[in-house]
């Protein structure tokens, strides 16, 4: 394997494959804080270069984090498809990006390579990648999942409506929910934050969303974030729950700091297939974000964008109905300007794409950040563009509770607008049913929350 | 023309005030203590802090919203099927909904109040406390290794240890070996010392005082994270800490603070061994009661000499 290349006249050697993934990355704040980030655009260039050239089985036999440590190098070594990883295993990484860009290359194709790629091959790619090139290679890659409705068509940009309250009020949060299902918002999931992380609470919630989509025939389905295990208690106490939800970190040190491991994933997927209210088959709501394995000093001295892949190589066992990368909630240290937030969305998208998985996006930042609602607006087009599953609707993309702004109502409907997206198909004919849209446009009834009442 | 302009912003800055007030009344808005649990669990008090060789602000005088009585929200959507409903809606939730459209894109007015919330959060990250504020208290000023305030939000191990110069500061002007140590920060939102201390400070030594307390020399970090107060018990020793540190500031308040108190302090503190009051802010946990709190838990923390999880309150 070489690890030594000379740009410019100077000559690069690099230690590892560790040190070759950090320094290829784009830059990122949360590899400076680590460490690990290239010191200057040279170095980069030199670590993209010897990248580059790197063999796919190069990645293979030289795991960064071993099988023997960490459960989530087992799911993913384990999740390899032996014939086609034999097909490509002397393939560059500069052949690969270039196959996955290539015409020859459509949504199966793609679909069928993923299969014998690892997370890290694919994080791989994403670093030789251009902002553009990772649109258009996403954009050829259709997943669609369902559960009680279908997601993730050609053409459609489905939405999960956020009718967080900051203390739990069922009547507030209904509230948002209305102004949020009169502006086309929700064919997603219905999907709330709760404060209180308790089973009785989590039920409550359940239970509203519930009525709610009953009452109207909603085709959708309904989600409380609380920890797994609060929700796998309200579901055994009776919870009508279609989606059950869990945050990924790309380490088995990092789920622990969420406290959760492989066989409680395991555990609450045997619960959801027996006393899940959905369709299915998909009933996982999964959600990401670069950083939070460094933030919990989980990342193995690894890069944030290749933990994160590490994220979709566990999210791909469970078959998940949506999986969101909540890319500027992480922070500055992580994430420190629009460029970065633009740039890790795109990544993320792409990268969770090529794993085959339903990709949304929380295009979202904290007031720390040198970010704005501006910001946000490129990157909600520059997804929409790239074939995003769904995003965050917020009311005013102000989140009341969670104290950051993602996405609002008005720009999920700008963006379908501008971008010639519908809803998911059985959603928009019931929102024709309730008067809110007429050939894909918003009616004058649309934004009248009482229309729910 | 212009006065027409400055008539709409009072306008539009009054019926903020107004709704600062409600749904601060409505929504202390709880934080636990138990880490990260999601990613998107609610936001880590972990501030983050603050300015310092940020152009200088033109002097601005900040006036709080005064809490109002009669919380009132209006709407603009034109033709409601059912106007009372919406009221309902309205007064339930703090969230910005009723806000109507023009075709898929909000209303002038509400896309400002929308930005006016964001400049008052990020003023609050760049800002720096006042020094009359400081000298109300008389608060000498030590800085971390921050450096600026950009790379104080890159880098929070930086904003945990004091510079050397703030080291020997200590040294020469504290006293050594307090039972309590009192330590103040502008963390994430200078605008939050400026807006609690006056209350807090006051209320906590009159607290201290009634359960017999004494009290070591306070001080002021600039730049200070809420681990910086494990490098001050390594120099001062103190039995007890509380650091006065400014919270991420959000949208509905750019004025909240957090109490973080440890019991003997020290490096390699985790966070589960520290006490957090949060949320003190005008509509939170006010600042006074704030000060009275924090005065009961130290006296708790000495009795038992325990801090975080392990103290029984």
């Amino acid at each position: 394997m070489n690890t030594k290349t000379t740009v410019l006249g100077q000559t690069y050697q690099f230690r590892d494959l560790k040190e070759v993934f950090a320094k290829a990355n784009e830059d990122k704040s949360g590899d400076q804080l680590a460490g690990i980030a290239a010191a200057d655009s040279r170095e980069r260039v030199a670590a993209k270069q010897v990248l580059a050239d790197l063999t796919l089985a190069d990645i293979r036999n030289n795991p960064m984090v071993p099988a023997e440590e960490d459960e989530v190098s087992r799911v993913i070594e384990e999740g390899i498809n032996e014939k086609i990883y034999n097909e490509i295993k002397n393939w560059s990484v500069a052949e690969l990006r270039e196959y996955i860009l290539s015409h020859q290359a459509g949504d199966n194709e793609l679909k069928r390579i993923s299969r014998g790629l690892s997370s890290e091959m694919i994080a791989a790619t994403a670093k030789l990648m251009s902002n553009l090139d990772l649109i258009t290679a996403a954009s050829k890659i259709k997943v669609v999942t369902h559960a009680n409705t279908a997601i993730g068509q050609r053409g459609v940009l489905a939405s999960r409506v956020q009718p967080n309250h900051p203390s739990d009020n069922v009547q507030g949060i209904k509230a948002s929910l209305y102004e949020g299902l009169s502006y086309g918002i929700g064919d997603a999931v219905i999907g709330i934050n709760p404060v209180i992380d308790t089973a009785d609470s989590v039920k409550d919630i359940l239970n509203m969303t519930k009525d709610v989509m009953t009452k109207f025939d909603i085709p959708t389905q309904n989600c409380v974030l609380a920890h797994v295990s609060t929700q796998m208690r309200a579901i055994r106490n009776g919870a009508p729950a279609d989606l059950i939800f869990q945050s990924l970190a790309g380490s088995e040190k990092g789920n622990n700091a969420f406290g959760i491991d492989v066989a409680l994933l395991d555990e609450a997927d045997e619960l959801m297939r027996k006393e899940g209210t959905s369709y299915g088959p998909n009933f996982w709501y999964f959600e990401t974000g670069q950083g939070s394995e460094l933030s919990a000093e989980a990342h193995h001295g690894m890069d944030q964008v290749t933990m994160e892949a590490r994220c979709y190589g566990l999210a791909r066992k469970y078959n998940p109905f949506i999986v969101n990368t909540v890319v500027g909630f992480i922070g500055p240290e992580y994430l420190y300007d629009s460029r970065q937030v633009i740039r890790a969305g795109l990544e993320d998208h792409y990268m969770g794409k090529m794993h085959g998985l339903p990709m949304g996006c929380d295009v979202c930042y904290t007031n720390h950040m040198k970010v704005d609602q501006n910001d946000m607006d490129n990157l909600g087009i520059l997804l929409s563009s790239a074939g995003v599953n769904f995003v965050i609707g917020v009311a005013m993309a102000d989140d009341v509770m969670l104290n950051y702004q993602s996405t609002s109502f008005h720009d999920i409907a700008a963006f379908r607008e501008v971008m010639g997206l519908r809803p998911a198909p059985d959603f928009e004919k019931w929102l024709e049913k309730m008067g809110i849209m007429e050939n894909g446009r918003l009616t004058a009834k649309a934004g009248d929350p009482t229309i729910f009442m | 023309m212009e006065q027409q302009l400055d008539f709409l912003v009072d306008k539009v800055v009054a019926e903020l005030q107004k709704k600062l007030g409600e749904v601060s009344e409505q929504a202390p808005s709880p934080k636990t203590e138990t880490g990260l649990i999601q990613l998107r669990s609610e936001p880590k008090a972990e501030p983050v802090a603050n300015a310092t060789a940020a152009p200088t602000p033109a002097p601005v005088v900040n006036e709080q919203p005064a809490p109002s009585k009669e919380p009132e929200r209006t709407t603009h959507v034109p033709n409601p099927k059912y106007k009372e409903g919406l009221d309902e809606l309205l007064s339930s939730t703090p969230a910005r909904i009723g806000v109507w459209r023009t075709g898929v894109r909000p209303l002038t007015k509400t896309m400002l109040e929308l930005r006016r919330d964001h400049a008052a959060a990020v003023d609050a990250v760049y800002g720096e406390v006042s020094q009359a504020v400081l000298d109300q208290f008389s608060l000498f000023t030590v800085e971390t290794q921050y450096d600026n305030t950009e790379n104080y939000l890159k880098r929070p191990d930086m904003g945990r240890i004091l510079t050397e110069e703030g080291v020997r500061m200590l040294q020469e002007r504290c006293q050594k070996k307090p039972q309590v140590q009192i330590v103040v920060s502008d963390g994430l939102s200078a605008a939050a010392v400026d807006a609690n201390l006056k209350d807090v400070l006051p209320s906590l030594m009159d607290s201290l005082k009634s359960y017999g307390l004494t009290c070591g020399t306070p001080f002021f970090i600039k730049g200070g994270r809420v681990a910086s107060m494990d490098h001050v018990g390594e120099i001062l020793e103190p039995e007890v800490l509380v650091l006065l540190i400014g919270e991420r500031p959000g949208l509905v308040t750019a004025h909240s603070m957090s109490a973080y108190m440890c019991y003997r302090p020290r490096k390699g503190m985790v966070e589960s061994e520290r006490t957090v009051i949060s949320n003190i802010h005008r509509q939170g946990t006010s600042p006074v009661e704030a000060g009275a709190h924090i005065g009961t838990i130290l006296s708790k923390m000495l009795e038992q000499k325990a801090s975080g999880v392990k103290l029984v309150l």
